[in-house]
């Protein structure tokens, strides 16, 4: 396994799990042992949580896995040929099966001294500058930057949200959606201008492309991710916005990928794929070993994707595949109060759900038809409040 | 051996429920419930499913 975290980590236990008792190598660019990243932007922000609580898995329960664990070395290249990966400390590893579990890093601005939020390290250093009155920039409204954006509020930091789009989130989530959760920023008087371009991180703040310097102490630029598959670069293997997948994540013979930076079909969708959630990288982590294990008997990776935010009072929870979504209809609860579901139409099928605080057998119900591939006129009633797309 | 479930680590996704729902629940706000900390040995592979596939590293499993 390429990739020391949720998916590398679910692939190595799956493989002991399953019977493998042969060498198992996990390569993680990373110090640490495997750690969880969803409370990097949360818990570890807010300096509820101590780095120790991040563990995936405690010190015995990760020396059971009796792994060759190369911690702190990034991979540099892949021989498929010779059936060998390179790391950055000169040595090769050589394999019979691998898994491509090297995730994504944030993309970044021009200029110097912007924060980022993916690692625990970057994660630390952004909690020790947050305090009250601290005047903090956040690029990118999406899901990382709007929860970093309530925690540095919680914290009584002066916070300024930028978004390109004028809505945020509206492509993920929908136009009524993301107008909710922009809602919760400026009633609570957090800055956040949509319809704005970073150009820029400078000494003194961000600047706009129209030429306006936001000031601001601190900057955050959550602006989405790249995977990591330089590396893989003229090993044979595709790239496309991730590492190539088949059904089967398989990329070539004996060759998986799994988590953030799997590119694969979904057959359940009908699509090609990549999802930069927690769930599915431990999901997919396990059905890439499985695969890897018992090609005989394998089987196609078709889950329903889940993920869940948490930004100010409201946990969000969303199965399915929301991107490019034709409609959204408001199918129980109520939108104004905060406290709804909602189901996304895809051509003819129902293709995803959200909710906020809504008890969760709700969205479970809404889980399984998604699972079943519903078409949109059997799970959504026609008289449920049709928000348009 | 024993589930130990560490509630305030709990992210409620429900993924113990889809995985083991003899053992897990939730409740209203979702936060996982354990229904049998002591389960049957049939049930422990979908126990160790569960632990695998929680996003928070909620659950274990220890000899007791």
């Amino acid at each position: 396994m390429v990739g020391a975290s949720a998916a590398g980590l679910a692939a190595a236990e799956t493989l002991r799990r399953e019977g493998y008792d042969g060498t198992l190598t996990l390569v993680g660019d990373e110090p640490q042992a495997p750690y969880d990243r969803p409370p990097l932007s949360k818990q570890v922000l807010a300096a509820q949580w101590q780095p120790a609580r991040l563990a995936l898995r405690p010190p015995a329960d990760l020396a059971a896995l009796d792994l060759d664990l190369r911690l702190g070395v990034a991979a540099t290249g892949l021989e498929l040929t010779e059936r060998t990966v390179r790391l950055a400390d000169g040595t090769e590893v050589p394999y019979d099966g691998l898994i491509v579990a090297t995730g994504v890093r944030p993309r970044r601005l021009p200029g110097a001294g912007a924060h980022v939020l993916r690692t625990l390290d970057d994660a630390l250093v952004l909690r020790d500058r947050l305090g009250p009155g601290v005047r903090l920039v956040v690029v990118g409204a999406g899901f990382l930057g709007a929860e970093a954006a309530a925690v540095a509020w919680r914290l009584g930091a002066k916070v300024t949200l930028l978004e390109p789009a004028a809505v945020p989130l509206a492509h993920a989530v929908g136009a009524e959606v993301g107008a909710l959760l922009a809602r919760a920023h400026v009633e609570r008087g957090v800055d956040l201008r949509c319809g704005v371009t970073a150009s820029e991180v400078t000494e003194d703040g961000v600047r706009l492309a129209d030429g306006e310097l936001v000031e601001s102490d601190e900057v955050l630029v959550a602006v989405g991710s790249q995977p990591n598959t330089e590396w893989l670069e003229g090993s044979g293997l595709a790239v496309g916005d991730g590492v190539v997948c088949d059904e089967y994540c398989e990329a070539a013979r004996n060759v998986y990928a799994a988590g953030d930076v799997a590119r694969w079909h979904n057959p359940l969708f009908g699509t090609s794929m990549r999802i930069e959630h927690r769930t599915n990288a431990a999901e997919q982590g396990m059905a890439a070993a499985r695969n890897l294990l018992r090609p005989d008997t394998r089987k196609p990776f078709a889950p329903v994707p889940y993920f869940w935010s948490d930004q100010y009072d409201m946990k969000i929870q969303a199965y399915g595949y929301l991107r490019g979504h034709d409609e959204v209809a408001v199918v129980d609860g109520d939108l104004a109060e905060g406290r709804f579901v909602a189901a996304y139409r895809t051509g003819g099928g129902l293709s995803g759900a959200l909710a906020v605080g809504m008890p969760p057998r709700v969205l479970r119900v809404w889980r399984q038809a998604i699972a079943a591939g519903a078409a949109w006129g059997e799970a959504v009633r026609t008289d449920a409040t049709v928000a348009g797309a | 051996m024993k589930v130990e479930l560490e509630a305030d680590k709990c992210v409620a996704s429900g993924q113990c429920v889809l995985a083991a729902m003899d053992v897990f629940d939730q409740d209203d706000d979702g936060i996982a419930i354990l229904l049998e900390d002591e389960p049957a040995p049939e049930l422990l592979d979908d126990v160790k499913e569960a632990i695998a596939v929680c996003p928070a590293a909620a659950i274990r499993l220890v000899e007791q």
